[in-house]
């Protein structure tokens, strides 16, 4: 069976490389979207509780939302293609890039802040050089979590027109075309797979060396 | 709304199927995962393969995991369950083997310092004070198992996929909408239910 998808990959290279492009193109640009938003909300959050609660109690909620639900409430208002795909994707990236950035800005110690506004720091260096820092694996792992989520839910978003590999599964199961299916599906997980240990990668990497266990 | 409310039997045999099948999923991954967890909670190999080999199973797409499993097991609820347990089944393991892990040295000498044996440590003090985490992992599980079942109804697993699934298919938004609402309102008061459960039996531990 393997072979045969194997056959079926190499007599279509180039709607599996549209696919392909678009399925990348497609997480890459929702992962990028809701970290330009979800990360300077924690931020601004962060010194205001009563906006941190409501933030966590939000993305709370929006982590529960079943992706293909997200997909489906986005489609009757926006339509089928890749923009609606691609702001149901940036819905559900959101959630644990707030909660992780949050939890990274809270587990500052206090202490560690008072020295530096000792030391003489403005609030915006201490951002930059103190908080930031201390809270990026935190981040990282919010995106790490974020990105895998969107690989995973692209697939779904077949369903609602917006291309990537997830069209040659759910072709494949229409017409019970088990090579097609496959061509489909196995890329699909190797690139989940390759996402999550990358960004795990670039998490252990950007960890501060003093923070490093 | 109104073809919601117009056909309520219809969305209720939807939600009872997608109960039913969550339930059932959850039932088969919870028996699998204590045994796990427990195992891994004593020997730390056992746990960084156990969680290793759970974390793999649950980084690959839904609908991909669920396409593999058709050349296997065939369209239908086996394939659902059968995926739905390998999702949830890293949440579970990690939070029964750190529940029972984070049980205080002492309070565990002590018991057995009262002669009680290590099944009786584990029934009647290790267990008994992992439970708030592991209703932590169940509360993640529930709500995991519940989104794969929204998915699942593309390979013919039922449940309230079913109405997103047709919906789409014949262009028909408030079919649509009635099972994405609904699949949402069911996570969400699975979720909250379940956390003010464990609050609940955290408060008791306290007091």
């Amino acid at each position: 069976m393997l072979a045969e998808a194997w056959r079926y990959l190499v007599a279509h290279p180039a709607p599996f490389a549209t696919a392909l492009a678009v399925h990348v193109a497609l997480s890459a640009a929702a992962l990028a979207i809701a970290a330009f938003v979800a990360i300077p909300a924690a931020i601004a959050a962060n010194r205001r509780p009563a906006l941190a609660i409501a933030l966590a109690n939000s993305a709370n909620v929006g982590r529960t939302l079943p992706s293909l639900a997200v997909l489906a409430l986005v489609m009757p208002v926006l339509g089928t293609g890749f923009v609606p795909s691609l702001l149901a994707l940036t819905l559900l990236a959101l959630p644990p890039i707030v909660q992780n950035t949050l939890a990274g800005l809270r587990s500052v110690e206090a202490d560690i802040v008072d020295a530096a506004r000792g030391m003489g720091m403005t609030a915006r260096e201490i951002l930059r050089r103190v908080e930031l820092p201390i809270a990026l694996p935190a981040i990282f792992a919010g995106l790490r979590t974020a990105a895998v989520q969107v690989v995973s839910g692209a697939v779904l978003a077949a369903f609602i027109g917006g291309g990537g590999l997830g069209d040659f599964i759910t072709a494949g199961i229409a017409m019970m075309a088990l090579p097609q299916l496959l061509v489909g599906a196995i890329p699909v997980t190797l690139l989940a797979l390759g996402v999550d240990f990358g960004f795990g990668a670039l998490q252990r990497r950007l960890t501060p060396a003093g923070l490093r266990a | 709304m109104a073809w919601l409310v117009r056909n309520a039997d219809q969305v209720a045999i939807a939600f009872v199927q997608h109960v039913g099948i969550s339930l059932s999923a959850l039932a088969i991954a919870f028996a699998l995962a204590l045994p796990i967890g427990v195992w891994a909670a004593r020997n730390a190999r056992v746990q960084a393969v156990a969680l290793g080999v759970a974390g793999f199973l649950y980084t690959i797409p839904t609908l991909a995991f669920l396409a593999l499993l058709i050349p296997v097991v065939g369209l239908g609820p086996a394939n659902a369950i059968i995926a739905m347990v390998a999702f949830s089944l890293i949440v579970l393991i990690r939070n029964i083997a750190t529940g029972i892990r984070q049980v205080p040295p002492d309070v565990v000498d002590a018991a057995r310092g009262m002669g009680m044996s290590a099944t009786q440590v584990l029934l009647r003090v290790e267990l008994p004070l992992a439970v708030p985490l592991i209703i932590a992992g169940l509360r993640v599980a529930a709500v995991t198992v519940i989104s794969v079942s929204v998915v699942a109804a593309y390979v013919n697993a039922g449940g309230l996929g079913t109405l997103i699934f047709n919906g789409i298919a014949t262009d028909h938004p408030p079919k649509i909408w009635s099972g994405a609402i609904a699949a949402c309102a069911l996570a969400i008061a699975v979720d909250a239910s379940l956390s003010a459960l464990e609050r609940r039996v955290r408060r008791r531990r306290m007091a």
